[in-house]
């Protein structure tokens, strides 16, 4: 499903975020990517959505090289991933409904399911009764999930979270964990970064630790 | 496939139209002054129509005036008559003899004395030709050839005045395009600053609009409907000034008309050139926008 060969990234300051990189999620898998900041955490899942691109070496995703995919064929490998960005990445003019409308109207669903989809997405995040509040109004959680309904809304095959729990209690942490796991019980590939060792202590899936740009066994 | 693009461009269209509406200071004032930087070629171009119309009618029938030698005999007035009616492009002719035009002559007041003490009548025959309007050149050169029958003595033709208009309405048309492609230009380079202000100001729907897979066709849409539909805004504005103005002139010559007893009126921009300037200023809208969204969209990569 995603795959890393001897992947290197090396910013124009000389900063070097990855250093060989190997890697292999399978499809369906869910994994955890932890790492003091600075790690190099924000910068591999930027590499999978071709947010970023690499110095070096190889990323395919589903068996697509996406290191030598055009500019043109981006959003294409795009909508395949839905992703939840650490700073949310919200659109302040636009209330919680046309929020995660934008990924349907993007790739142009059909209007008779647009409205469904996008209320069972809000369902499922706990914020339908908001659909008609902005933004701006909501607390840190529920930004958070706002941005995880807009992530699943198109149903993507990959989803990728950085720092989801970032600034959460912990009681609002685990019901954001508890999602990501919902969404991989259905199939979805979950890939998730976070510095919060207290999320990973029971859990049954695969943990990659980065440090200094490298995986550690 | 199809209802979804629909619904798209319909989603996009009145979303735009929304935002032209949210912001109507800024709205009415870009349309405006495309409105009144359209109305100036277009207007000239009306004045232009209007005084083509005007010479038509007085072209549309030119006439020639053919003065025979004065010692002429009927026979050869016959076989001059003969001869022109055999001439295609000669529509119509009439023979003045030299007895009516001195009838004529004194009829008008002023003349009669002058007229009824001549010993005998100085006039000569003459014809008038009305003929087919093949502009001034080929006039001249029936003018040329008939000169040179022996029968007559002068053929009148006044081309110049139709050489004159001729030139008038060609400048007319030269100032036309050349107004027009000034305006043009600069209406596009209103679009262009205007598209990149907004550009600026939805930097961040546009950067997540592209996180999450949005194509450059999808982003762009919306500015390109904006250029248009304010192009279109603007040709209807120019559209509306033109109409005004000119029924304003011609309220004024209500007046002159009563004083000369005429009929004057300016006539409007007709229906197919004012749909051609709206779909002209549209594509003009269209192309600033274009232009604009080509030069900054690019700068604008998610980080």
């Amino acid at each position: 499903m995603i795959t890393f060969k001897n992947v290197s990234k090396r910013y124009p300051d000389g900063y070097v975020a990855l250093n060989n990189v190997d890697l292999e999620v399978a499809a369906g898998e869910m994994v955890f990517l932890t790492g003091h900041s600075g790690a190099g955490k924000s910068t591999l899942l930027k590499l999978i959505a071709a947010i970023e691109r690499p110095t070096s070496g190889m990323i395919a995703i589903n068996e697509q090289n996406i290191a030598q995919l055009k500019l043109s064929a981006l959003p294409y490998l795009r909508r395949k991933i839905g992703f939840i960005f650490q700073d949310h990445k919200l659109l302040f003019d636009r209330n919680v409904y046309e929020n995660v409308l934008l990924p349907l109207q993007i790739s142009h669903f059909d209007n008779k399911m647009i409205a469904s989809r996008v209320r069972a997405a809000l369902d499922k995040v706990g914020l339908l009764k908001k659909e008609k509040a902005m933004p701006i109004t909501l607390s840190g959680g529920e930004r958070q999930r706002l941005c995880i309904a807009r992530a699943v809304v198109h149903r993507p095959s990959i989803l990728i979270a950085d720092e989801p729990t970032g600034n959460l209690d912990v009681e609002y942490a685990r019901d954001i964990m508890a999602m990501f796991t919902s969404f991989n019980q259905v199939g979805v590939t979950v890939l998730i970064a976070t510095h919060d060792a207290s999320l990973l202590e029971d859990t049954r899936h695969r943990i990659l630790s980065l440090k200094q740009g490298k995986l550690a066994a | 496939m199809i209802s979804a693009w629909l619904t798209q461009h319909g989603f996009v269209f009145f979303h735009t139209l929304k935002r032209l509406i949210a912001s109507p200071v800024t709205s009415l004032l870009s349309i405006s002054v495309m409105g009144i930087a359209l109305s100036l070629p277009t207007g000239v171009y009306v004045l232009m129509q209007n005084l083509q119309n005007l010479s038509g009618q007085a072209i549309h029938a030119p006439q020639m005036s053919l003065f025979l030698r004065t010692d002429m005999q009927s026979a050869d007035v016959q076989q001059v008559e003969q001869r022109l009616e055999r001439d295609v492009r000669i529509l119509g002719h009439q023979f003045v003899s030299k007895e009516t035009a001195l009838q004529q002559l004194q009829q008008r007041s002023g003349f009669a004395n002058v007229a009824t003490s001549l010993e005998r009548n100085p006039l000569p025959d003459a014809f008038i030709l009305h003929l087919q309007n093949e502009g001034a050149e080929s006039m001249r050169q029936l003018q040329a050839e008939l000169q040179g029958w022996p029968e007559i003595e002068y053929v009148q033709f006044d081309s110049v005045w139709i050489e004159r208009l001729d030139a008038l309405l060609k400048l007319g048309r030269f100032s036309v395009l050349l107004l027009a492609t000034i305006l043009s230009i600069a209406i596009i380079a209103i679009m262009f600053n205007t598209i990149r202000l907004q550009i600026l100001t939805k930097r961040d729907e546009i950067e997540i609009s592209k996180l999450i897979g949005a194509t450059d066709s999808f982003i762009r849409r919306p500015f390109l409907y904006f250029g248009a539909i304010q192009g279109l805004a603007g040709g209807a504005t120019a559209w509306m000034i033109i109409a005004y103005a000119l029924s304003a002139v011609n309220l004024e010559l209500v007046e002159l008309s009563n004083l000369y007893g005429i009929q004057l009126q300016m006539q409007f921009l007709i229906l197919e050139d004012g749909i051609s300037l709206l779909i002209f200023s549209t594509l003009l809208g269209w192309l600033g926008a274009r232009l604009s969204v080509a030069n900054h969209l690019w700068q604008i990569e998610p980080r």
